[in-house]
Order: structure tokens, then C-alpha cells, then sequence
């Protein structure tokens, strides 16, 4: 039992983040806090499938002529690293978009507290 | 093809009224070409009808393993015969009421018309529960427009009643449909009944039926799903004896013979007790609505609930299971149809002339207007069911087949019923005729164009009356259609 | 012709460049960017078209990126359900973008916006083609994301409020593309491969372990929020409400289908019937949260006053109908989820086109301040609407009622009478609303038209201009034909694309 514990650290790790990011996204009320919290979560996902990856005593996904390549047991996994990268990418892709949005929420209402952003767009009709 | 004929001729129609809305006489041109087209094309599947190789047509399919098809049998022919050859007649009392009142809309209300018939003839001919429910629920949607036609904030409440109503029966239908598919394999009308439903387990078809009689019995009036038509009463007076005679309840009934005929088949409903319930609801409608008649001083109103109760002698005629019963409730089905028409016209052409609506103010009329009421007390002996109308006859061979099947108690019901039938309906005879007119002094007859249709249907009602089967052949019809389901009869 | 061998990807990689070069083209001419949009979705639609006729022809059709053959590499895989749901994709947005260029102009107030609008939807089209197309789980991802973010762009040019709107689909649109990532994650740790052919054939020896009933899980809550499946729907009513009436009528049809079609395949295609259904009780669960949600878009929509907010819970009601195919995991159960892909798409593009129609014309959408007057003005456009509504409840022979026929006929076979009944009680409770915008449209007197003739002078009429009624009456067209002609589309394509195993 403790050796699931233990050796799995990365993943428990992992999971306490994936819990703050979503608490930031849902309770927080500011919104740029709230994508700090989605900024958290993706993240911890991206750890995920970097843990994965990791195999005892190996080294980076990089040829070393020392080691020779043809035992794979001697590198850890560079799939999941390089759909990282991707997802990555995506994460920034998505944190653009999000920001813009929020600047343009920023210049209608000149609020970024989500209360507060209800309160002002009850004003506006629904939709104009 | 040949089937397919009156279906089509009218959607036509529809669509060439819609186009000359700005030239009415055209506009009602179309209307009586159509309706005159459609009767003659179901004239001509009468023969193969009776012959017992009736015309059809199939159509595309619409979900695998089951087509659009169109059978003209006898029972089909039967209610098509009624409707197309009472919508001519009610489409020359719809120009002469749309016209005196100088209605609006008038485009829409003979548009919705011609999709009407098109759909009544439709429910008439189809071949498979699939079929039916198309144009089952075409009939609910096109009616609509005619039942709010005067949009006042009470023909929409009318109109929504309606829907719900028809709407919620159409759903059950589909209910039933598909439980009859997944048990039988199959959706098509068989007479005798279909075989694969006896083989269902109980629990089905038990539940079957009570989601048929509920989807058809809400259009067929049967108490307590009854609650529409009253209401529905707000709709001009031609909406009305569409209603009532040519279309919808007719669609009704008919939709409970081709049920208790066409997927149930006798044996099958005698075997669970169907039969009995079915009566059961029948009668307690027939007795309900007949003493409920008297205590609506709205004639039409009136109207509405002998027309409840004289669709549940209909009901209660398949739901006796002998075929002379079963006859008698085709034959009811086409002549109650032609009585009531007259009856409903006859209150149009009062409201139109004197703008008189209760039984109350209608005192003396029959000085001012005595073809009219002439014609409505013809109509009146006919549905107390006294000879030589046609009324006596439908109810005569249901009281044949009533004593036949040893069920004397319907055989008393349908005698006492005919003398609260007179009960409700002469006295407004005898008020038109014998009691002094209140301001009806001077005042004469009701346009031609709405006098003479009610005088054609009175005078129909009695040559049919004499001579059952003089030209359209309804006595045969309802033999033939009765003696299809043999092979099933206990 | 060889291009055509490369036929599963020819849209993506149509779409894709397309969307690059419009800010570019529009440079020259502004009007460029809606013809080359027009012009490519017409070539991507006719494409699809034919791929649909060579797999009804042949059989599925591989296609391997870059040369690579899985598990390596990514495949894309036309097969009959796939080339079904990309025709009517794409077949849909052809005609919703064709409409699109007067009422993009009318409501998107920016004009410096109206090119990149066009860019950013064909790249959301790229990303729906994508995700249809591919065999592959990340490439699934990315082009989920692709479309997703699109979509977010498309929602917030609208309105004051649509920002919000958008931000809010932002942040569950990427927690719903975080589940999904991280049960790929799962999965990939247990079965070592992104292939969706590949896992199918090593699952079974994983399918006890925990992670791997984990991962599905993770990913079919993923899936269950873009698809806006009750009760992940939240996100719904407001970005289809605050979006222009184009988007609208662009995503509403589409984008929640796109997600339902990929659950489909997970589940179906890839962990198999026996598995969702009896070891991990997933599709019990999603038939259940379906009818919920069918009732509860029902009811929300009833409450609406405005029209556009009521068409958006109607689609979530909508949506329930394909989770209740799901749920059912019987083959009239998928053949009707599936046909109801086709017909909602035509029936809620059509609907909210409509909307867009009196937006434009009426200046607003407002149920309870149309009258008579509406229909006079606009005949053509009420006339389609009434189509469209009578569809939705379900009126043979139009489109709607078949798929309640098929999800009827699925849920006696399974002898679920709670889902018989959720499916016909939705249908009155639709009824209800629907025919309360048909009877303002159609018999409530306006204020200005009570007692005139009804020969309403030809001065009054104000009908959208005729390439904005052309797309609407297409449609309104297809939703009666695509109804009487629904067996052909049964027994030709859906029947033969049940899933093996099922039924």
C-alpha cells in the first residue's frame, strides 16, 4: 500500500493540482484568476503524460552513441513529450484567445469580477 | 394510381387556392372543381371496392419495411364517399356564410380546407398504421387554422384545447404503432384483425389498446376525451360541420372501426374483454351526452354533444362485434353524417340571417325562415332515429346486431337514447314553428347559396332513408366492409 | 485521378490554407472573403458527396498521413458513418455560410471583423472535418481544439454580452478538452497506442484494469461537455443566445453533433458494445442524463421569451434525443441517433436562420411581440419557420418525426418504457412552445392590422432579400423530402453503419 503511495508521488501530485486549478475556475470569482486555474489545469495534465512517460534509469529521448539505440528500456518515452508539445501549444493558443476576451470583456464593462459582471450586463437586453 | 387520385386532387387544389387569393371568385372556383373532381374519383373505386378488390396505390417507402400505401376498401370508400360529396355541398354554404359575413382570411380558411379533405381522404384509404398516422395528424394540423379562424382571444384558447388534445392523441398513436411494429413485424391493416398481434403477450396488447382507444377516441369524442369539441364550437358554422360530419370526428370513428376491425379483429377483442369496455365508454358517452344536449342553450353546442353521443353508436356498434352491428355503424357513420350537416347548416344560415345563436332566441323563426327549419326538423326526426330517414337506418341494423350478439341492453340504450335525442331537438322545431316571433317579423329566408345546400342534405338524408343504397351504394359498403372481418367473428 | 485517392483528407487540407489565405485575399477586395468561402465549402461539400457515393460503393476508405501506417502514424478512416455525418456537416454550413454574408454584415457591428469572421469559420470547419475524419486519438485532440477555439471566436463578436458568453464556453469548453486529454492519458499509459483501430484490438486485455475504465470515464465526460449533454450544458444557452444570428445558425446545427458523432465512435466503435453497455454501464448512464435533459430543455424552453434562447434549449432538449440513441445501444436506437445528426442539423440551421431573418428585418426576435404583421411582411420566411417548428414536433412527413419513430421503435425493443415516454411527452412539450411562436406569427392581430383586408398592400412586405431566402427554403425543402425519402438514408447508409456487436 505505501509503495503504491509513494511510488505513484507524481501522479498524486498531479491530481492535487488537476483539484486546484478546477477550484480556481469555479470558485474564483476574478476572471483572469480563474485562468490561472485553467492554466493550472492544463498543466497538471501535461505533467500527466510527462510522468508516464518516465522509465527507471533512463535518460533523455536523445541518441547517445555511448548507450547505442537499440535498447529502448535505456530512454524514456519521447511520444508522450512530443504530444505535449503540441498540447502545449494548444494551451497557449487557448490562453490567447481567453485573454483577448478579456480585455474585450474588460473594455465593455470595465469589471473583471464575475459578480460584478452580472450586475452590469443585467442592463443590457438579452441580446441586442 | 386511381387511389391516389383524391388524395392529390385536393393538395392541388390547395395550393392553386393560395395562389388566386386575390381573386376570390377564381379562388372558389378552385375549391368546387377540386371538391367535384374528388367526389368522382372515389365514385369510380366504388365498384372494385364492393367487389372486393379494391384500387391501390403504393407509395414510397418511409421507414424500411413499411410503405406510404393507399387501399380503397369498402370502409375506406364509405368514409371518403361522405366526405368528398359533403364537402361540394359545404363548400357552397361556406362562400354563402364567408361571404354574408363578409369574413376575413378567406383564403386561408379554403386553403386549410382543401388540405383537409386531402388528408380525410387519406386516413380513409390507408393501407398501414404508418400511413395513417401521416395523415392522421395532417388532418389535426390543418384543421387548426380553421378552428381559430375568428382569432379572438377565446378561438385562440379554442384552438389550443384542440391542439392538446389531438396533438397528445397523435402521440399515443405513434405509442401504439410502434409497439405493434416491434410485436408484429409489421404495420399493415389486415381485416379480421393482424395475425402477428394475437400471438403478442398480454401485457402488449393489452397496453396496445389502450393507447389506441385513447388516439382515436379523443377525435372520436368518446367521454372522457370528449372536451375538445364543445369548445371547438367557437369556429364559424361551415368549420364546424366540417368538423362534425365531413372530417374530423368522422376520422375519429372511423380510425376505431379500422382499429377494432383492422388490428384487432373480433376475436381477438372479444378474447381480452375488449369489446366490452369499449362498450362500456360507448355507452356511458351515448347516455352523458345526450342528457348533457339538454342543458346547452348555444345550439351549436347543442349540436356538439348529439354529435358525442351519436359517434359513440358508432362505437359501440364495432365494439359489439357482429357484423350486422358493425354494418349498421358504417352506415351510421355516413348517415348521421348527412343529418347533422344539415342541422349545423341550418344554424349557420339562422346566425347569418337574424344573428341568433341560443336555443332561447329562436322563438318564431321558422315564420321568418321556413325552409330552414323545415330542413332542421328533418334532421331532427332523423336523428331521433323515427323512419323513413336515414337515421332510423343505421340504427336499426345496430339494434339487429345488438340483439343478435344477445346485448339487449344496448338494444334499450339505442331506443332511449333516440327519445332524448327528441327531447332536445324537437322543442326548438316546435318553438320555430308555434311560439310568436320576437322580432322576427318581416324578415325572410337566408341566401340561396346557404339554403340550398341544407335543403339538399335534408332531402338527401331522406332518399337515403327510403333507398339506402340508391347511388352510392352505403348499404353494400357497410356489408361488405362488415362481412371482411369474417373469419374472426366469434 | 490520384488527388482522389487522398480524398479522405482533401477537405481538411482544402479548408486549411483557405482559411490562411482569406485576411490575405480580402486585402484587395473585401468581398473575396465570403466568394472564396462560398466557393470552397462548395467544392468540400461536392467532395464529400462523392467520397459518400465511393464508400457506399467500395467500402471504407484509408488514408495515411505523411505515408506513416498506424499505430504509428495517423489514419484517417472514411467509413459509411463517418462519410454520412461529414456530408451533411458540410452540406449544412455550405448553405448556412452562402446565407451568411447580409446578416454577418448586419450584426457584427466591427466591420474591420467581417473578413477574419469568414477565416475563423472555415477553420472551424477544418477542425469539424478534422475530428470526423481521423483515426487517430491526439490528432482527435488537436483538431477538437482547433474547432473549439474557432468556436469561441465565432461566439464573441456578437452582442455587448457575447464576450462573456464566450469567455464562459472557454473555460468548460477547455476543461471538457482537459477530461478528455487526460482519459487518453489513462488509456494511452495501459494500451500504449493513439490509434483507434489499434486500441480497439488491444483493449480487451486491458479492459478489467481500473485505468482503463477511468480513462473511458474522463473522456466521455469530455466529450459529454462539448456536446452540451445535461448536465454539462451550461455553456449552451448563453453562446448560442449572445452569438450573431450567422454563428448561431452555423454552430447550433453542427458543433454539438460533431461531439455526439465522436462519442458514438468511442464508444461503439472502439471500446465496443458488450463493454459500454455491460462491464462499465456508460451508455445506462448517458441514456439517463439524455432524457433528464430532454425534459429539462423542454421545459427551459418553454419559459423563453426570445426566440433565440428558446431555439438553444430546445437544442439541448435535442441533443438528449442522440444520448437516448446512445443509451438505448440497440440498432433503431443508433440508426435514429444518427439520422436525428441529419435532421436537427437541417431543422436548427433552418430555425435559426429564421431567427437571423427577423432580427434583421424586425429588429428583434422577441416571441411575444410578433403578430400577424411579421407574417405579412416576411410570408416566405414565417412560412419556412412554420416548416422547421412543425418539424421539431414532430409532424409526419417532415424530417423530425422519423428520427422519434426509429427512438421509439428502439426504446420498445428495449422495452424502456421511461424513454418511450420522455420521447413522446417531449414531443407535446415542444408542441407547446413551438406552436406559440406559429400562433403569434400567424393568428394574433397586430396592432396595426386589426380589421384591415387581408390583401395586405405589397408596400408592406419586407422579405429577407432572396440570396438570404434561397439556403432558408433549401432547407425548409429538405426537412419535408430528406422526411419522405428517410428509409433511402436508412437503408442505405445507416443500417449498414451499425456497429458490430450491437442488436
Amino acid at each position: 500500500m505505501t509503495e503504491f503511495v509513494l511510488g505513484h508521488y507524481a501522479y498524486w501530485f498531479i491530481f492535487v493540482l488537476l483539484g486546484l486549478g478546477f477550484y480556481g475556475m469555479v470558485v474564483k470569482r476574478n476572471l483572469v484568476k480563474k485562468l490561472i486555474g485553467m492554466a493550472i489545469f492544463q498543466v497538471a495534465v501535461i505533467m500527466f503524460y510527462v510522468s508516464s512517460a518516465v522509465k527507471t534509469g533512463a535518460t533523455i529521448p536523445i541518441a547517445d552513441p555511448a548507450l547505442g539505440t537499440a535498447e529502448t528500456a535505456k530512454y524514456i518515452n519521447p511520444l508522450q513529450h512530443c504530444l505535449m508539445l503540441t498540447a502545449i501549444v494548444v494551451g497557449v493558443a487557448t490562453s490567447g484567445v481567453a485573454y483577448a476576451l478579456v480585455i474585450t470583456i474588460w473594455r465593455r464593462y470595465k469589471t473583471l469580477d464575475e459578480k460584478e459582471l452580472l450586475e452590469r450586463m443585467k442592463d443590457d437586453a438579452d441580446p441586442e | 394510381m386511381a387511389a391516389l387520385a383524391p388524395v392529390l386532387v385536393s393538395l392541388a387544389a390547395a395550393v392553386l387556392i393560395l395562389a388566386s387569393g386575390r381573386r376570390p371568385n377564381l379562388r372558389e372556383g378552385w375549391t368546387l372543381a377540386a371538391a367535384g373532381a374528388k367526389f368522382l374519383f372515389v365514385l369510380l373505386l366504388l365498384p372494385a371496392a364492393l367487389a372486393g378488390r379494391p384500387a391501390e396505390a403504393v407509395l414510397l417507402e418511409i421507414s424500411p419495411g413499411v410503405r406510404l400505401a393507399l387501399r380503397a376498401d369498402a370502409l375506406g370508400v364509405a368514409f371518403a364517399l361522405v366526405s368528398s360529396g359533403l364537402w361540394i355541398l359545404t363548400s357552397v354554404y361556406s362562400i354563402g356564410y364567408m361571404r354574408g359575413l363578409k369574413e376575413p382570411k378567406q383564403t386561408r380558411y379554403f386553403a386549410s380546407f382543401a388540405v383537409c379533405l386531402s388528408a380525410a381522404v387519406g386516413v380513409a384509404f390507408a393501407a398501414n398504421l404508418l400511413t395513417f398516422i401521416l395523415f392522421y395528424e395532417i388532418l389535426t394540423v390543418a384543421t387548426y387554422p380553421l378552428v381559430i379562424h375568428k382569432q379572438t382571444p377565446e378561438a385562440i384558447r379554442a384552438g389550443r384545447k384542440y391542439l392538446a388534445y389531438t396533438l397528445t392523441a397523435g402521440v399515443l398513436l405513434i405509442a401504439a404503432a410502434a409497439v405493434v411494429f416491434r410485436a408484429t413485424g409489421s404495420l399493415d391493416f389486415a381485416p379480421g384483425g393482424m395475425k402477428g398481434l394475437a400471438g403478442a403477450g398480454p401485457g402488449t396488447v393489452k397496453a396496445v389498446f389502450y393507447l389506441f382507444l385513447a388516439g382515436v377516441g379523443v377525435k372520436a369524442a368518446v367521454m372522457p376525451l370528449h372536451g375538445w369539441l364543445p369548445t371547438a364550437m367557437i369556429a364559424p358554422t361551415p368549420v364546424s360541420a366540417l368538423l362534425h360530419a365531413v372530417a374530423v370526428v368522422k376520422a375519429g370513428v372511423f380510425g376505431v372501426l379500422r382499429v377494432v376491425g383492422f388490428v384487432f379483429g373480433p376475436r381477438l377483442m372479444a378474447e381480452h374483454g375488449f369489446d366490452v369496455i369499449l362498450a362500456a365508454f360507448a355507452a356511458a358517452t351515448v347516455l352523458l351526452a345526450s342528457l348533457l344536449a339538454f342543458r346547452q342553450d348555444n345550439l351549436k353546442r347543442r349540436l356538439a354533444y348529439s354529435t358525442i353521443g351519436h359517434l359513440s353508436y358508432i362505437v359501440l356498434g364495432a365494439a359489439l362485434l357482429a357484423p350486422t352491428a358493425y354494418a349498421g355503424a358504417v352506415m351510421h357513420m355516413a348517415f348521421h353524417a348527412t343529418l347533422k350537416i344539415t342541422l349545423f347548416f341550418c344554424a349557420g344560415a339562422i346566425y347569418v340571417n337574424l344573428r341568433r345563436e341560443n336555443v332561447s332566441d329562436l322563438d318564431g323563426v321558422g315564420r321568418a325562415m321556413p325552409w330552414t327549419m323545415a330542413a332542421f326538423a328533418l334532421g331532427a326526426v332523423g336523428l331521433a332515429g323515427i323512419p323513413p330517414l336515414n337515421g332510423f337506418v343505421g340504427k336499426w341494423y345496430l339494434g339487429l346486431g345488438a340483439a343478435a350478439a344477445g346485448r339487449t341492453a344496448a338494444v334499450y340504450l339505442l331506443v332511449g337514447s333516440g327519445l332524448l335525442n327528441a327531447g332536445y331537438l324537437f322543442p326548438i322545431v316546435l318553438r320555430a314553428f308555434f311560439k310568436p316571433g320576437r322580432g322576427v317579423e318581416g324578415r325572410r329566408e337566408a341566401s340561396p347559396l346557404l339554403v340550398v345546400p341544407l335543403l339538399a342534405t335534408a332531402v338527401l338524408s331522406l332518399i337515403l332513408g327510403l333507398w339506402p343504397d340508391l347511388g352510392f351504394k352505403f348499404f353494400e359498403l357497410a356489408r361488405t366492409a362488415a362481412a371482411s372481418l369474417a373469419g374472426g367473428i366469434p | 485521378m490520384p488527388i482522389l485517392n487522398s480524398s479522405p483528407a482533401l477537405p481538411v487540407v482544402l479548408l486549411l490554407p483557405t482559411a490562411i489565405a482569406i485576411p490575405i485575399v480580402a486585402l484587395l477586395r473585401k468581398r473575396l472573403a465570403y466568394i472564396l468561402t462560398v466557393a470552397v465549402m462548395a467544392v468540400v461539400t461536392v467532395i464529400s458527396a462523392l467520397n459518400m457515393a465511393k464508400v457506399l460503393d467500395g467500402g471504407p476508405i484509408h488514408y495515411w498521413l505523411g505515408g506513416w501506417f498506424p499505430p504509428i502514424g495517423i489514419e484517417y478512416v472514411l467509413d459509411r458513418l463517418s462519410a454520412f455525418v461529414i456530408l451533411v456537416v458540410n452540406a449544412v454550413a455550405f448553405l448556412v455560410l452562402a446565407h451568411s454574408r447580409r446578416l454577418v454584415d448586419r450584426e457584427i457591428p466591427d466591420p474591420g471583423k467581417h473578413v477574419p469572421y469568414y477565416a475563423v469559420a472555415l477553420l472551424m470547419l477544418c477542425g469539424f472535418n478534422g475530428i470526423l475524419v481521423t483515426g487517430d486519438f491526439f490528432n482527435l485532440y488537436v483538431w477538437l481544439e482547433i474547432c473549439s477555439l474557432s468556436l469561441y471566436g465565432l461566439v464573441a463578436v456578437g452582442s455587448r454580452k457575447s464576450a462573456v458568453a464566450a469567455f464562459r464556453y472557454l473555460i468548460m469548453g477547455t476543461v471538457g478538452a482537459c477530461f478528455y486529454l487526460l482519459g487518453l492519458g489513462f488509456l494511452f499509459t495501459v494500451t500504449g497506442t493513439l490509434n483507434m483501430a489499434d486500441l480497439k484490438a488491444i483493449f480487451p486485455q486491458v479492459a478489467g484494469q481500473p485505468t482503463a475504465v477511468i480513462g473511458l470515464v474522463l473522456m466521455v465526460v469530455g466529450f459529454g461537455l462539448k456536446m452540451a449533454l445535461f448536465p454539462l450544458h451550461g455553456w449552451l444557452p448563453d453562446a448560442y443566445t449572445q452569438a450573431p444570428s450567422s454563428s448561431s445558425a452555423l454552430i447550433a446545427p453542427i458543433g454539438t453533433k460533431v461531439a455526439a458523432y465522436v462519442l458514438i465512435r468511442v464508444l461503439f466503435f472502439v471500446f465496443g458494445v458488450e463493454y459500454v453497455r455491460q462491464a462499465v454501464p456508460v451508455t445506462q448512464v448517458i441514456g439517463g442524463l439524455a432524457a433528464a435533459g430532454i425534459l429539462f430543455g423542454s421545459v427551459m424552453a418553454m419559459a423563453q421569451k426570445e426566440l433565440k434562447r428558446m431555439l438553444a434549449y430546445s437544442s439541448v432538449a435535442q441533443i438528449g434525443y442522440i444520448g437516448l440513441g446512445i443509451g438505448l445501444a440497440n440498432p433503431l436506437g443508433f440508426v435514429g441517433a444518427v439520422l436525428h445528426v441529419m435532421n436537427h442539423a437541417v431543422m436548427k440551421a433552418l430555425l435559426f436562420l429564421a431567427a437571423g431573418h427577423f432580427r434583421m428585418k424586425l429588429g428583434h426576435s422577441t416571441v411575444p411581440e410578433f403578430d400577424e404583421s411579421v407574417r405579412r411582411r416576411m410570408p416566405w420566411t414565417t412560412a419556412a419557420f412554420a416548416v422547421g417548428a412543425l418539424s421539431m414536433v414532430g409532424l409526419p412527413p417532415a424530417v423530425g418525426f422519423f428520427s422519434k419513430w426509429y427512438l421509439a421503435l428502439g426504446a420498445v425493443g428495449r422495452s424502456n418504457w421511461v424513454f418511450l415516454g420522455v420521447i413522446l411527452l417531449s414531443s407535446l412539450l415542444n408542441a407547446v412552445y413551438f406552436f406559440r411562436v406559429i400562433e403569434r406569427l400567424y393568428f394574433v392581430r397586430g396592432k396595426t392590422t386589426a380589421g384591415s383586408p387581408e390583401d395586405a398592400p405589397a408596400a408592406v412586405r419586407a422579405e429577407a432579400p432572396w440570396p438570404m431566402l434561397v439556403p432558408v427554403l433549401i432547407l425548409a425543402a429538405a426537412i419535408i423530402g430528406l422526411g419522405l425519402l428517410n428509409a433511402v438514408v436508412v437503408k442505405g447508409i445507416l443500417a449498414a453503419a451499425v456497429p458490430p456487436g450491437m442488436g
